[in-house]
């Protein structure tokens, strides 16, 4: 009955990597800085479905401590690059991503 | 079961990762995170992430996407504009996409040792009880010191959105 | 130990107070600064010979090992023999007092600290360059006195003429320097050491040289170095122009120290010299040529400092004269005496032009004798001296120098004689045009005060006194005595010599003084030939300075530097512009193309894992 109805582990993996691939694309294809915020956070995600998806292929539970950690810091992460964006959005009253290249040469 | 209840949120999760990237206005996109997110808990608990997907829903879903939602709103950041400046990033960027999730593909197909599949309560081990055992005797350091980088996040997110800056 | 460090390190430190906090301290801070470091370091020279007794052995200081360098190595060596003494008690004391007269004739220049801060500065070198124990310390007070020399020749450095002296006194002595430092690398592949005492220890033990040897090459390789620094034929040009300095510094370094480095040099240098006979010959014709051309441009100088530079260059080639016939203590003895009488007759010039408010030409003086008579009689003193009338210093040392010669070869010592009849005549022809006769400047002349005074009585004494300091005598363990026959016939002929030649300028400037003029008339070409210096710096100039001007212009700026290296300097920035034009577009600034970079470097690294590294 389990072989039957389980699912194997590399559909979980495949998934992750398709989610963390469309996170990409988000950050590469969108102009809008809290989209390709989001993108990333898109992209934690993924990596935290690898890390839960590893634990019980281990049977271990650090794999889920860490995406404990990694929500943690992606709490931290959207304060601050919230902040960071409010701050912004003040200067320049621009969301676009591509009004800000002054990391150029 | 297993199978159904896996391709169903998959099939969600992966549908509105695209509409997310699709989507031109910000609050489509932080709508259809949120599908992802509330998708993922599902997937998380039939991994055996009981603790981890309550808190998915909440920290994720609850508290930082009502953050990304409250900031779109208060900023009004409407439709984004084209523009062809990183004209590359869109030429070269999906291309590059889909070589990376065929390598990794291949690399998870032939680089994983053949094991059982994922059955719901193959893992018991993700309950509250187990974690909190975990993480205040072996991970106590990490964990208090998560506590340290929450606080600067803090402090960090209030001067940055003093009106000065 | 006996502190030898400490000799050259006060003026050091005199001069850097002066250098760094002269501007804002009073001249009186300035000159007690500058006099206190050089008396300072004077005592501390008696200190340590008195401490040191009778100096039968050299006495070494090492501090530190400077260069290290396999086998090779050169410490930073200190040390006092009785050669070294004679120079030490030269240096600081001639030194001593020409930095109190300074303090009076500079003290109305601007400037006054920066003076005094590179006369201290020129104490250092020239110490390092007496109390050196190896050639390459040696060497360091050598560039270093003639970097001092450079920048007090250009001391009015608003004046174009100065600073042009001062540049051709650089530059020719480079000419020397590239000599010596030829023959430094060649003691160093000889010997393999530059320490003095190494290096004596195993020339010691060489045969003399019958032709042209490898001790023969150096040695007139450092002659090179000498003629340079000491002005001798060929690269005696640059001191009559050096005059352009202050009065003192033609004093101090341009007659009593620096420029005898080159005699001190030689002399240290006495036992490669002695092992290469043609060397020395080379050494003494050099002395020879050069007292004779230099005493008879000195004949026709107008300017009284022209005059005393050429006599310096003559008497530069007396003693060169009598290393090169082996008369080495004859030679030191000589630049003893020299530095006093010479000192004095510059200090003396320097009063007379400091009475007349910068006048240096001879034609428009005369007469100064009753209006400055301490001054007439110091300077007088210095004459008696530098003719040789007997018993004064100059006498003692040229009488020594011409035995020796006449030892060696007679004509040398004929030559020789003649050039001091020419040396008694000029000095005295500069001494009755300025002092004799009517005034015929429109200056009023005043004496110089006591500051200046003091030291010209101090060096008239030991100008008159100084003979009888029996140098040679002191030096005997170092140089054995050159066996000299005592042919008081000899002495009486170099007197006669003398005296007739201040007879004979008597008789010219102040008995008939129509007569020069009806010289000048009769020889008019041989008279414009020696006005002219013989026209060596014109010679030069078209011969060397022109053709190498010339050269660098169209071939070394416009060919090499225009065409070759700066096309490649260019070149390589623009290839370097031209790659970063390309990998501009890397770095536009946008974070999507960066994001998309770190995609493809993923890519990458992914594929190499999984088809390279990553099948277990």
């Amino acid at each position: 009955m389990q072989s039957m109805t389980s699912v194997p582990l590399s559909w979980y993996l495949i998934l992750s990597a398709i989610l963390f691939a469309l996170g990409v694309a988000g950050f590469v294809i969108r102009r809008n800085l809290i989209t390709v915020f989001m993108s990333i956070e898109l992209m934690l995600n993924a990596v935290n479905l690898s890390f839960i998806t590893f634990s019980y292929q281990l049977k271990q539970v650090d794999g889920h401590i860490f995406s404990f950690f990694v929500m943690v810091v992606a709490a931290a992460e959207a304060a601050v690059g919230l902040a960071i964006i409010l701050a912004i959005f003040r200067n320049r009253s621009s969301l676009q991503i591509d009004d800000i290249s002054s990391m150029k040469y | 079961m297993d199978a159904i209840l896996f391709l169903i949120f998959a099939t969600i999760a992966v549908l509105c990762a695209i509409n997310l990237v699709v989507q031109k206005h910000p609050i489509s996109s932080a709508l259809s995170l949120i599908g992802v997110m509330a998708s993922l808990a599902v997937l998380y608990l039939l991994l055996g992430g009981e603790f981890l997907a309550a808190v998915q829903l909440i920290v994720y879903a609850g508290a930082i996407m009502v953050l990304f939602v409250f900031v779109i709103m208060l900023l009004n950041a409407g439709a984004e504009r084209r523009s062809n400046r990183s004209l590359m990033a869109t030429l070269f960027g999906v291309p590059l996409l889909a070589a990376f999730l065929a390598l990794v593909a291949y690399v998870i197909q032939r680089g994983l040792p053949p094991t059982e599949g994922v059955y719901f309560g193959g893992f018991t081990q993700g309950t509250p009880r187990a974690i909190g055992r975990v993480l205040f005797t072996q991970y106590l350091l990490p964990f208090e010191v998560t506590s340290v980088l929450i606080l600067i996040a803090i402090i960090g997110a209030v001067v940055l959105a003093r009106k000065e800056i | 130990m006996h502190h030898l460090w400490l000799i050259p390190t006060i003026p050091l430190a005199g001069s850097m107070i002066n250098l760094l906090f002269g501007r804002r301290l009073p001249k009186i801070a300035v000159s007690g600064v500058a006099i206190g470091s050089v008396l300072l370091s004077f005592l501390w020279v008696l200190n340590v010979l008195s401490g040191l007794g009778g100096l039968e052995e050299a006495h070494i200081e090492r501090y530190f090992t400077w260069i290290q360098s396999g086998d090779f190595n050169v410490g930073f060596d200190l040390m006092v023999d009785r050669l070294t003494a004679v120079m030490l008690l030269v240096v600081t004391g001639i030194g001593l007092l020409i930095h109190i007269y300074s303090s009076g004739y500079m003290a109305h220049e601007e400037g006054f600290s920066r003076f005094f801060a590179y006369l201290n500065l020129f104490m250092f070198f020239m110490l390092i360059l007496v109390l050196a124990a190896n050639y390459l310390v040696l060497f360091v007070g050598w560039e270093g006195v003639g970097l001092c020399s450079y920048l007090l020749i250009g001391f009015y450095y608003l004046k174009k003429s100065a600073g042009d002296a001062g540049k051709k006194a650089f530059i020719v002595n480079r000419v020397g320097d590239f000599g010596f430092s030829l023959a430094m690398f060649l003691i160093v592949v000889t010997f393999g050491t530059l320490d003095f005492a190494r290096v004596f220890a195993q020339a010691k033990d060489m045969p003399v040289e019958a032709g042209v040897g490898t001790l023969t090459v150096i040695c007139l390789l450092l002659l090179l170095g000498a003629t340079g620094k000491s002005a001798q034929v060929p690269l005696y040009v640059w001191l009559p122009d050096a005059m352009e300095g202050p009065t003192p510094v033609s004093a101090l370094i341009h007659a009593a120290t620096m420029v005898t480095a080159g005699v001190y040099m030689v002399a240290r240098s006495s036992v490669l010299y002695l092992k290469a006979p043609l060397a020395m010959d080379a050494v003494a014709i050099i002395g020879l040529v050069t007292a004779v051309l230099a005493a008879t441009i000195g004949l026709a100088q107008n300017d009284i400092k022209k005059v005393f530079a050429y006599s310096t260059v003559s008497q530069l080639g007396y003693m060169f004269l009598a290393l090169g016939v082996g008369a080495f203590s004859a030679g030191i003895f000589h630049v003893v005496t020299h530095a006093f009488f010479k000192a004095l007759l510059f200090l003396g010039a320097g009063s007379v032009i400091h009475a007349l408010e910068g006048e240096q030409d001879m034609r428009l003086m005369g007469g100064l004798r009753s209006k400055i008579p301490v001054t007439f009689a110091t300077i007088f003193c210095a004459a008696v001296a530098i003719a040789g009338v007997p018993p004064f210093s100059g006498f003692h040392s040229k009488d020594e120098i011409l035995l020796a010669a006449h030892h060696h070869a007679p004509w040398m010592y004929w030559v020789g004689v003649v050039t001091a009849g020419m040396t008694a005549f000029y000095v005295f022809r500069a001494i009755f045009m300025t002092f004799f006769g009517s005034y015929r400047g429109h200056h009023h002349p005043h004496e110089s005060p006591w500051v200046m005074l003091g030291p010209l009585c101090i060096l008239a004494l030991l100008s008159l006194g100084g003979g009888y300091i029996h140098i040679p005598h002191f030096l005997e363990p170092l140089f054995p005595l050159a066996e000299s026959a005592h042919e008081s016939t000899l002495v009486y002929i170099s007197v006669a010599a003398g005296l007739a030649g201040i007879g004979l300028a008597w008789l010219m400037y102040v008995a008939q003084p129509g007569l020069p003029d009806a010289i000048s008339r009769s020889f008019r070409g041989l008279y414009t030939l020696v006005y002219n210096k013989y026209f060596v710096d014109e010679i030069y100039d078209a011969v060397i300075v022109h053709p190498l001007r010339d050269g660098s212009r169209s071939v070394l700026w416009k060919g090499i530097d225009e065409g070759v290296i700066d096309n490649v300097v260019n070149g390589v920035g623009r290839s370097a512009r031209n790659v970063g034009s390309v990998l501009r577009v890397m770095q536009s600034g946008y974070i999507r193309s960066y994001a998309t970079w770190v995609v493809l470097g993923s890519v990458i690294v992914v594929a190499a894992i999984s088809f390279l590294g990553g099948s277990r």
